[in-house]
């Protein structure tokens, strides 16, 4: 076997986007050693596609908002599924999370008073969104990536090294989380520039992975999105949650084909932009569900009046969660009224002057401009839903961000489950990595603290088969020639993102997830022969190969899971089962490996990898029910939950 | 509207040496550099090493020189060249190559580490906060940058002259110094730290002689050269010889 450099750090972070650096500052400042592994360059993360901004209940923009308002919004989004400490953690010190970047020099957009400006957004109650522009993301990872370079500098003056106490290791893939007996001892990955392996020993490993959007072929994610921490989870023995749950955002562009997928912001339906078909009709009225009837304005004299005057109106429409909006605009579609190239019509050009949307949406101008040829000032965007986000996740603990069942691993941001339940708020997204982020990075430092001398021992055993797993695509011509040829690892993704696309995609019927079930274990068998040509050095068929592992195992748990859950909710949609079922409401979902002993193998290929597990959820604290109307709880909650 | 073959010429090569290599590949509608270059690694060259992340021109990780001009590949759509025109693609030529189109960046990132950083106004706690927007206006535009470096590649200053990297920051770097120094709630200077001095004897901001070709392929449009490197100098020129400044520090630094 290859020599492996090995080195000891007291929390590895793998990771780098708003929950890998939040984690990682918040570890170093506790006393940590800490490693960050990023997958691409420092900075380059996915949340700097971020665009519309962070939901924090400051309260600037109008002073009735408050933790327990956008407790509410979080729960009526997710349709009650929310893991509710999460949500109540996440909602009370979203704020502070805020303040906390300016004073590391975050620069806001600003209200007339000189607070931080707050803009509206999809199913939040009010103005709550800290943004700047349309590149909030970007201003996140750019504070963050500049705080963990100020905590550098502070130790070089300290130590004479910039890294004795935080480093980042960039462009680094881990393909195994290592364990001593049933704890962490650390990971096993490879340098993308030389191929070179190598371990780092820690205790405590934080997951901040993002998400697996790469796993559908219309997706708004970047190529790192191939679900690594969810699958690096799995295979060290921890459960996922609810993975069933993908979001697919209602506005991604629809041409021209080759940016297929990438995202319009929720900002222009925020600042006023509306959704039309190719009848020109405001269609958005007519699928207001009942659960939020009375929240929604009936009329568009009433919506547009609600810009102004959000006392006295409702909101309109365009600005349902979500899942509301995206269903819509994939019925409009289907019924034959929607736009040239198969979305519909999102319009801001009749609704303000030009200056005022170059002002507010500078990203947007920009990116139709450049790579559509629409001016979004003259002429309407053409926008369909896109796959965006994963509820779904790692299982942690509310409070620690810890994952069930493997001491030592946690787990923030978009890779762990719970927070959202089964539909994530816009907005929500930033201020989760924040807060998880933290609480992630905290909770590791102590608890490698207190491992103290005994900290776990890495095996060697371990650390051969995951090199030897990761050198496997280069020997795919040589080994097994009986099975079949050699797979090119790009024709394997192609042909998995169109089955995750359209056999569990945003509408979802029981033949078609039983057909992908049976493709993907066609695919995991081709993908056992997935080989590769050249050799280690930044070989990007090589990368694909590996991250194939991690996209098949989650696209499993999608597909088991959507096919158990027979209710519609959120982001799991069944035309067999159009309607949300209040006995489902407290029903998780739990995927773990179907044999444990497997965790270093591939295992049979056919027989399925994922086994399910049902999970009754914690009954809701009565105090947090007590913030809801009783009208609106019955129509979430099966009637034991109500009268408890 | 259609598909056609188009001719590519690709740099392909290590640190030991390399060359263009040529190749036909198919091209489609709407369809932007990066595409095609994803195209040839699917059905031509599977080991064809590029950096890229979101394909919508916002981490400017896919910097490249396409026929011989500093770009972000997946922002150059096929349609700003002739069907007939060989497109040349060659790595960023100020860095060291790794593989291919990509190359070691290490620089940047080393005089990142260079510029002090923000300095928190003292006894102004998170939350207080209270900034107008026309005063953050102008430290906004420069943290639109998406370090995609092209500028630092394209600046003559280092561009062919390896020997000035040690001395020179580069256009993002000293406009990075330029945002903080004009951050309305920056406490550099209170404590102790001149970031304008800095900026010329520390960052090198002698070297610039406002050629303007950092802000030409900027592709955030951020005015690098007008907004950040001219005011920059300026103040730091007023710093350096007005002895009325000179003056008010000495009386300033003594209360």
């Amino acid at each position: 076997m290859p020599v492996v450099d090995r080195q000891e750090w007291d929390v590895v972070v793998v990771g780098a986007g708003g929950a890998g650096l939040r984690a990682a500052v918040e570890a170093r400042e506790r006393g940590a050693r800490t490693a960050v592994i990023c997958k691409s360059l420092f900075g380059k993360a996915h949340t700097v596609m971020a665009e519309g901004g962070i939901a924090a209940a400051m309260g600037n923009v109008n002073a009735g908002d408050n933790w327990q308002v956008h407790f509410r919004d979080t729960m009526r989004g997710g349709k009650f599924l929310n893991q509710w400490r999460m949500a109540e953690l996440h909602a009370q010190e979203a704020p502070q999370r805020v303040w906390e970047l300016e004073t590391w020099g975050a620069l806001f957009d600003r209200t007339k008073d000189g607070r931080i400006s707050q803009r509206n957004f999809g199913g939040h109650e009010y103005p709550r969104l800290a943004h700047v522009g349309d590149r909030t993301g970007l201003e996140l990872i750019r504070t963050l990536q500049q705080k963990i370079v100020a905590l550098q500098q502070e130790d070089f003056r300290e130590t004479g090294d910039y890294e004795s106490r935080l480093k980042v290791f960039q462009e680094c893939t881990v393909t195994r989380v290592l364990k001593d007996g049933d704890q962490v001892s650390g990971v096993f990955g490879y340098e993308r520039e030389s191929g070179r392996f190598f371990v780092l020993e820690a205790p405590a490993v934080v997951i901040a992975t993002g998400g697996i959007g790469k796993s559908f072929k219309v997706t708004s994610n970047s190529w790192e999105y191939t679900g690594d921490g969810h699958a690096l989870a799995l295979l060290a023995g921890a459960p996922l949650l609810n993975m069933e749950f993908v979001q697919f955002h209602p506005t991604g562009m629809v041409w021209p084909p080759s940016v297929k997928g990438i995202l319009v912001t929720e900002s222009v339906r925020g600042d006023g932009g509306v959704l039309r078909n190719s009848e020109g009709k405001r269609f958005m009225f007519d699928y207001i569900p009942d659960v939020f009837k009375e929240k929604y304005a009936e009329s568009e004299e009433e919506g547009d009046r609600w810009y102004d005057d959000p006392d006295h109106n409702r909101r309109p429409p365009e600005l349902l969660p979500r899942d509301e909006v995206a269903r819509a605009i994939n019925a409009e579609v289907k019924a034959g009224r929607g736009s040239p190239h198969g979305g519909v019509f999102l319009d801001v050009s009749t609704r303000m002057p030009a200056e005022v949307i170059k002002r507010r949406l500078p990203s947007m101008y920009h990116q139709f401009k450049e790579l559509a040829d629409v001016d979004i000032t003259a002429e309407p965007m053409e926008v369909g839903p896109t796959c965006h986000y994963v509820m779904g996740g790692i299982a942690v603990d509310s409070d620690s961000a810890a994952a069930r069942g493997v001491p030592g691993l946690f787990a923030a941001g978009e890779v762990a489950g719970g927070m959202h339940g089964s539909n994530r708020l816009g907005g929500n997204s930033l201020s989760d990595l924040l807060v998880f982020g933290r609480r992630a990075g905290w909770h590791a430092a102590e608890y490698a603290s207190g491992a103290g001398a005994a900290r776990p021992r890495v095996d060697d055993a371990q650390v051969d088969s995951a090199a030897a797993e990761a050198l496997r695509p280069f020997s795919a011509e040589s080994e097994e020639p009986d099975d079949g040829p050699p797979e090119n690892p790009y024709t394997l993704h192609q042909e998995l993102q169109q089955t995750m696309n359209d056999l569990v995609g945003i509408i979802r019927r029981e033949h078609e997830m039983e057909r992908a079930l049976e493709k993907l274990a066609e695919l995991r068998a081709r993908a056992r022969r997935a080989g590769v040509e050249g050799h280690r050095q930044f070989n990007p068929g090589w990368h694909l190969a590996l991250d194939l592992r991690n996209m098949l195992l989650v696209s499993e748990c999608v597909a088991r899971a959507a096919l158990e859950r027979t209710e519609s909710r959120g982001g799991h949609t069944r035309e067999d089962h159009a309607a949300m079922d209040r006995a489902w409401r407290n029903v998780n979902l739990l995927c773990a490996l179907a044999d444990p002993a497997d965790g270093l193998t591939d295992g049979d290929p056919v027989r399925g990898r994922i086994a399910l597990t049902r999970e009754t959820t914690e009954p809701i604290r009565p105090d947090l029910l007590a913030l809801f109307e009783k009208e609106e709880l019955v129509k979430y909650l099966a009637e034991e939950e109500l009268y408890e | 509207m259609s598909s056609y073959e188009a001719r590519f010429k690709v740099w392909r090569g290590d640190v030991r040496g390399g060359g263009l290599e040529d190749f036909a590949v198919e091209v489609n509608d709407g369809e932007v550099v990066l595409d095609i270059i994803h195209r040839l690694q699917a059905t031509q060259a599977p080991d064809l090493a590029v950096r890229w992340n979101c394909k919508a021109g916002k981490c400017g990780s896919c910097s490249a020189e396409i026929n011989g001009r500093p770009r972000l590949l997946c922002m150059t759509r096929m349609s700003v060249f002739e069907r007939d025109e060989t497109i040349t693609v060659t790595p960023l030529r100020a860095f060291p190559v790794i593989r291919d189109l990509v190359t070691d960046v290490g620089f940047n990132y080393a005089k990142a580490r260079q510029v002090p950083a923000f300095v928190p106004p003292e006894g102004v706690g998170p939350g207080e906060y209270r900034m107008m927007q026309e005063d953050v206006d102008r430290s906004q535009e420069f943290r639109k940058c998406i370090e995609c470096f092209l500028c630092q590649d394209t600046c003559h200053v280092v561009r062919d002259h390896e020997e000035n990297k040690q001395a020179f920051a580069g256009p993002r770097f000293l406009m990075r110094v330029a945002e903080l120094d004009m951050h309305p709630l920056d406490a550099a200077e209170e404590s102790g730290l001149d970031r304008k001095r800095a900026a010329q004897d520390e960052h090198g901001l002698g070297y610039c002689n406002i050629t303007k070709c950092c802000t030409e392929v900027c592709p955030e449009g951020i005015r690098i050269t007008d907004n950040a490197l001219i005011p920059l100098k300026e103040r730091a020129v007023d710093r350096k010889y007005d002895p009325l400044v000179w003056l008010g520090n000495r009386i300033r630094r003594r209360t």
